[in-house]
């Protein structure tokens, strides 16, 4: 693996072996020294092209408890804003001999252009492009969930997949790049996904996703979901009226009250509640948010963890040596099935 | 014993059986006893992968002299990845977990365990984990084998077998827990040469 660019390139075992990397990390949080020196002497850029807060706080810190030096390249006070090319930052950068470069930008496609370019070396991390992906969101996810599950099947998380696990993913689907990146990693990892929101806000071409899709929430809740994922509603890309107003969308759409106490009455008691954050509190969520179903915290410590695993599964290693060394190949489980629609790599 | 492998060029040699082995790791618990002068304030922590079962077993003797000693209690595993000087070098590894036992390891005598001694950097690496984790009142090392050629001033205190080997050899240790269900016969430790 050179860069993390997305989630729907990426293999089972890829995926799986990074979360397994993760579990291992999220061990070091809970020690006394936080450090490990894997990363020494290593230079990582976080190049911030749209405004971030816990996604730049969470590589920082896990860039940081590798050892790594870190650099925070903001867009605003920068040359950027004075009109400099995506290209001529890249040089920049690799004249500063960066080793990994996180990139998060409004446009989608701009780390992969940066990646396959000549323009810079490193490899890059995609934090966030536009509507199109954010992978380590759904590797936190993921890893989350799949704690949740091997906690409730009683089994070690470490090797387990999600093959079984039924997650509801709601809202703003058309401008979510966390929806996109976690339909194709959840099912890469045997999860089936849901999805349910207005029509207006869910893509051209959806039927050709692997998921069943929604048009009513309390109709997909009555599917018994094992977890149920709130987007965030995104209003600073809506440029057109998408529903009528927040509070119809927050009747409809949002996990209230009501439908918190339905998983209570339909016994659902293992259905937990997930949010990327930053949260519309009464919009999209509400006291849910607080609940004990809720795992909005965990998943922001898990995030730590999962980037962490980037980092070191891309910047450790021989750089010409792509193989897994031989005694540590993962085996995938034999039950693992191919979703639908989906090409194995 | 040597005897050519059918399929290929690599001949293999045994150089301890079960029983030799058995009777080393006796050896080295009784030994651990000694150097310690009782089990008081003894951790054993084995390295990923075959130090652990290893220090298990060791414990398992310990506790078979001494009725004080639980076994789970003393053992835990050391994973090394994260301070190997070697990352960059060989192809990624994927960390293993490090456990400790309960107690911790501040002001203990820890015994670390592993397979095979040889160049010293994998001892090297783990010293430097320790230090993350607590600080040991005495750290000790015992291996089941050690080969020679060592790039680091380290040195074992307890030894199953020296044995003097070429650096184009690969010596290979074959534990029951971790080998048992690849048909290999288990419990060996069997020097291979490339002809």
């Amino acid at each position: 693996m050179k860069h993390l660019l997305s989630t729907r390139d990426l293999s089972a075992a890829s995926a799986l072996r990074l979360l397994d990397v993760a579990e291992e990390m999220s061990a070091v949080g809970e020690r006394e020294i936080k450090k490990l020196p894997a990363l020494r002497g290593r230079t990582v850029v976080n190049l911030f092209f749209e405004d971030s807060t816990r996604t730049r706080i969470s590589f920082e810190a896990a860039a940081k408890r590798l050892s790594a030096d870190v650099i925070n390249f903001a867009v605003k006070g920068s040359s950027v804003s004075k009109g400099e090319s995506l290209k001529d930052t890249a040089q920049t950068l690799e004249a500063m001999s960066a080793d990994a470069v996180v990139i998060r930008h409004p446009a989608s496609g701009a780390p992969a252009r940066l990646a396959a370019s000549d323009w810079i070396d490193a490899a890059v991390i995609n934090a966030g492009d536009g509507t199109h992906e954010h992978p380590t969101q759904a590797l936190l996810d993921a890893f989350t969930l799949r704690r949740h599950w091997a906690r409730i099947g009683g089994t070690p998380s470490a090797g387990t997949t999600l093959a079984g696990m039924k997650v509801l993913i709601v809202g703003d689907v058309l401008h979510s790049r966390v929806a996109r990146s976690n339909v194709w990693l959840l099912t890469t990892l045997g999860a089936e996904v849901l999805l349910a929101g207005p029509p207006t806000l869910l893509p051209v071409g959806i039927g050709s996703w692997p998921c069943t899709v929604f048009y009513d929430l309390d109709e997909a809740i009555a599917q018994r979901p094992d977890a149920v994922m709130m987007l965030r509603l995104q209003a600073e890309r809506m440029n057109a009226a998408f529903f009528p107003s927040t509070r119809e969308y927050s009747r409809r759409w949002g996990f209230d009250d009501g439908r918190l106490a339905l998983l209570d009455i339909m016994g659902l008691d293992d259905t937990v509640i997930m949010h990327p954050g930053p949260m519309n509190r009464g919009l999209e969520i509400s006291a849910a948010a607080d609940s004990p179903r809720s795992t909005i915290l965990a998943q922001v410590r898990n995030g730590v963890s999962v980037r962490m695993a980037a980092l070191y599964l891309l910047l450790s290693g021989d750089p010409h040596d792509d193989e897994p060394r031989d005694d540590e190949t993962h085996s995938l489980p034999h039950d693992l099935p191919i979703p639908e629609g989906r090409t194995t790599r | 014993m040597t005897m050519p492998a059918p399929e290929s060029g690599i001949t293999k040699r045994v150089v301890l059986a079960a029983a030799d082995m058995d009777r080393a790791l006796t050896r080295i618990a009784h030994e651990i006893l000694e150097a310690n002068k009782g089990s008081a304030d003894l951790i054993l922590l084995g390295i990923p992968r075959r130090g652990f079962p290893l220090a298990q077993r060791l414990a398992r003797k310990i506790a078979a002299v001494d009725d004080a000693v639980d076994p789970d209690l003393i053992t835990g595993q050391l994973d090394v990845t994260m301070y190997r000087d070697d990352l960059r070098r060989n192809p990624t590894r994927s960390p293993q977990a490090t456990q400790l036992p309960p107690s911790g390891i501040d002001d203990k005598v820890v015994v670390l365990v592993d397979d095979v001694l040889y160049s010293g950097r994998t001892i090297r690496a783990a010293l430097d984990a320790l230090a993350d984790l607590g600080r040991p009142r005495i750290v000790r090392l015992a291996v089941l084998v050690d080969r020679g050629h060592r790039e680091l001033p380290i040195r074992a205190d307890h030894v199953g077998k020296n044995l003097p080997t070429s650096s184009r050899e690969r010596v290979r240790v074959h534990l029951g827990e971790i080998d048992g269900l690849d048909g290999v016969a288990a419990d060996e430790v069997v020097i291979e040469d490339r002809a």
